[in-house]
């Protein structure tokens, strides 16, 4: 009888949902034991059953959800040692039906094929998993135009947003003359809402190491650099435990098997600015200085860092590499439609029943993505709208669920397809104050280069602030159209050119909210806290004075048995009183 | 925060002497030199600032001018824990702005601020990549997940007891 494998979920999603104690609980149950090996695994992106648990015994792989310490131990004691599978639990099972076997069956997974099975920490589990074959076909049978005719014959785009094609970009690079070439992985994920790098990076590491491999090779370089924000210390962690062990491979290193060619990574820690996601400012925070725009041209691909011939690829770029080079671009090209081939990984949050990652071929509508893979909106609640592309992006109605998530059909609507980020709202988030959150996190990490992406966007924002507060006018609505375009216009990067869009498009396809909050002052999702007011209602409150006892700035008063009454003055709406309420006597108007 | 003193100051030239060596004549140096700094200090102070721009020829006003513009570098000391507040996009529909409220109030302190105790530094940071557990925070090096006003207070208070 062959080992039993026990997997556990362990990224950062993991942990943070509780995986820590149930490794080590499984880890104490069954350590020493020779027929169960125990292991960390990423994120097979079902993070809504956190934290998951595979067992994978006698060819059967079964997978548990919410698992804690007590259902660690019944797992062993009834899966483990009896082989009975505890049905209750079960999400995942390879042979048998099981609750959430369809939602990876809707999936086509080329980026995402090892995370959540692998031991990242572990370089024979990824090379058991064609790892380091694709480079070792590229260096070996293939000449460094040849790679980049694969990559361009594939269809790959960029998937950090702009999707610029890849092979193009690789071509503009090979072609430049110079003695020293830069390839340059962009992990600085810092789109809010994606997360679909991070879990690359933490759970399947070698595969961005190789697309760099890969990729160094097409173009000539010999420097690698993977610029990761810091904000993932444990993507940092297994990226470099990967490099160590790729290096004793000789995966890289001096003349990489025996070919002649040599490549080397650093990784570089991004300081916390999201604008250096843009190339030129990445460049700019790599030498040293404030990660600020420049014009281009020059292109990165002509003058880069140090003015050296440098390229750049997003972290689910580099990932889908090795697996184009095995496979074969005709492989890859097959899924998709029109001009975005492959497939696409999006990290569904928000309010949603399973939010996590799911990776789709290109081309599928919203609504299934939504409503299929990311089993639709909690509580009964009424969807409301889909936010595409992070701050670049935009907010999309019900009416647009049709939309193929590919980038031409996307940007038609006036969102982007981004890094891949889709937030889901219902009927209780608020459009104006989605608008204002935006705009206040794009005029925060403005580098203040360009005018009006500095300047343009405080001023969009007091707008939208003065909207929300219910001091809005009609005239501002056209001010903001107004500015939205001068922004637009005279921003030198993507931060300023995309910042307007989360308002542009929820001025198109909201605008009745919007007007609710000038016409009416009123919140009809009741957020913004300068429109609501909370009350108690003197028919149904008992006098408990749970309300009372439980608001944490002290607005309630009243007295045992008799009505209590909140000040508006002081409170906060934090809706803990409604939490609380036995008998729903708090109201929001 | 206590300003250095003449003595802090010898010591602190000491405990800068190793970077000297480490970055001097290189190029691209400082953010990790910066990075560096605040490994050894806690912070970016004012003082070290002035001392490595004379050893390593390098303005001062650079430094001052990277510091200030990366959210990862303070120049203030910060506490044993720092709070990070997750404010992205899906945090933000989940109710985090409610969550940082809470702990303010509980705590007394704004966003970068520090409390009395010097245990913990609040910050509102961007997403954390952590969505689908949504709202989160991340109390040093680790990420907690799905939390309410409450509970995020409880997780807190625990690393009062382990300090």
């Amino acid at each position: 009888m062959s080992r039993t494998i026990v997997k556990v979920g362990m990224a950062s999603c993991g942990i943070a949902a509780g995986g820590g104690p149930v490794f080590d609980k499984l880890h104490s149950l069954l350590d020493g034991r020779d027929d169960v090996e125990v292991k960390k695994v990423g994120c097979i992106g079902f993070c809504y059953k956190e934290p998951l648990v595979e067992i994978e015994k006698d060819g059967v792989c079964v997978t548990y959800g919410e698992v804690d310490s007590a259902l660690a131990e019944e797992i062993v004691e009834k899966h483990i040692d009896q082989g009975q599978i505890l049905k209750e639990h079960v999400v995942l099972n390879n042979s048998a039906e099981a609750p959430e076997n369809p939602r990876l069956e809707n999936q086509v997974r080329i980026v995402l094929r090892n995370t959540g099975l692998i031991d990242p920490e572990n370089i024979d589990e990824y090379i058991a998993r064609e790892g380091y074959r694709g480079l070792e076909k590229a260096l070996k049978e293939m000449t460094p135009m040849q790679v980049i005719q694969e990559i361009l014959d594939s269809g790959l785009r960029g998937r950090g947003g702009a999707g610029f094609p890849t092979g193009l970009k690789w071509k503009f690079a090979h072609l430049a003359k110079a003695d020293k070439k830069y390839f340059v992985c962009n992990a600085d994920e810092g789109d809010p809402g994606a997360f679909m790098d991070r879990s690359v990076l933490e759970g399947d590491p070698h595969s961005v190491l190789e697309g760099m491999a890969v990729g160094a090779y097409a173009i000539g370089a010999d420097e690698g650099i993977i610029y990761c924000r810091a904000e993932y210390p444990l993507a940092i962690k297994h990226l470099n435990r990967a490099l160590e062990q790729a290096r004793e491979r000789g995966f890289l290193g001096d003349n990489i098997m025996g070919t002649g060619f040599s490549f080397d990574i650093h990784i570089k820690e991004g300081a916390g600015a999201f604008v250096c996601g843009e190339e030129t400012a990445m460049i700019a925070s790599i030498e040293g200085k404030r990660g600020m725009p420049r014009p281009r041209p020059p292109f990165p691909a002509n003058s880069g860092i140090f003015g050296k011939p440098t390229n750049i690829n997003n972290v689910e770029t580099l990932a889908n590499i090795p697996w184009i080079i095995t496979h074969g671009s005709g492989e890859f090209s097959k899924y998709g439609i029109g001009k975005s081939r492959g497939t696409k990984v999006f990290a569904l949050a928000g309010k949603i029943n399973k939010g996590g990652l799911a990776e789709v071929p290109m081309g599928m509508p919203l609504r299934d993505v939504i409503f299929d893979v990311a089993g639709g909106i909690p509580n009964n609640r009424k969807f409301k709208a889909v936010q595409l592309g992070g701050p670049s992006g935009g907010c999309l109605p019900e009416e647009l669920l049709d939309t193929p998530v590919d980038y031409e059909s996307i940007n038609a609507t006036g969102a982007i397809m981004g890094s891949g980020g889709m937030v889901v709202m219902d009927e209780t988030t608020c459009i104006v104050d989605v608008a204002k959150f935006f705009l206040s996190f794009v005029q925060k990490e403005s580098c203040g280069k360009c005018p009006f992406c500095r300047i343009g966007t405080k001023r969009m924002l007091e707008i939208l602030e003065r909207i929300s507060e219910g001091n809005g006018s009609h005239e501002d609505l056209d001010l903001l159209a107004e500015l939205a375009v001068q922004i637009k216009d005279g921003s030198l990067c993507g931060l300023g050119q995309t910042a307007p869009n989360p308002v542009l498009t929820t001025l198109k396809y909201f605008k009745e909210e919007y007007l609710a909050h000038i016409d009416d002052k009123k919140c009809p999702a009741k957020v913004c806290t300068t429109l609501i007011h909370y009350s108690i209602d003197p028919e149904k409150c008992i006098g408990c004075t749970k309300c009372a006892r439980n608001c944490p700035v002290d607005a309630i008063t009243g007295e045992v048995k008799k009505l209590h009454v909140i000040n508006d003055d002081i409170c906060v709406r934090c809706g803990k009183c409604i939490e609380v309420c036995p008998v729903g006597a708090v109201t929001v108007e | 925060m206590t300003p250095l003193t003449t003595e802090s100051l010898e010591h602190l030239e000491a405990r800068l002497e190793p970077l000297i060596d480490k970055y001097k004549g290189k190029k691209g140096i400082t953010i990790p030199l910066l990075a560096d700094v605040q490994k050894e200090l806690g912070y970016i102070a004012e003082e070290a600032v002035d001392f490595l721009s004379k050893e390593l020829d390098l303005p001062a006003a650079e430094l001052f001018g990277v510091a200030t513009f990366y959210a990862m570098f303070r120049l203030q000391p910060e506490g044993k824990y720092v709070i990070r507040v997750c404010r992205g996009t899906a945090c933000h529909v989940q109710g985090s702005a409610l969550i940082g409220e809470q702990i303010q109030r509980h705590f007394k302190v704004k966003d970068g601020e520090t409390t009395e105790d010097g245990l913990f530094t609040l910050q509102y940071v961007a997403c954390l990549g952590c969505c689908s557990l949504a709202p989160v925070m991340m109390v040093g090096n680790e990420v907690h997940g799905r939390l309410t006003p409450d509970k995020a207070i409880q997780v807190l208070e625990s690393y009062r007891t382990r300090a």
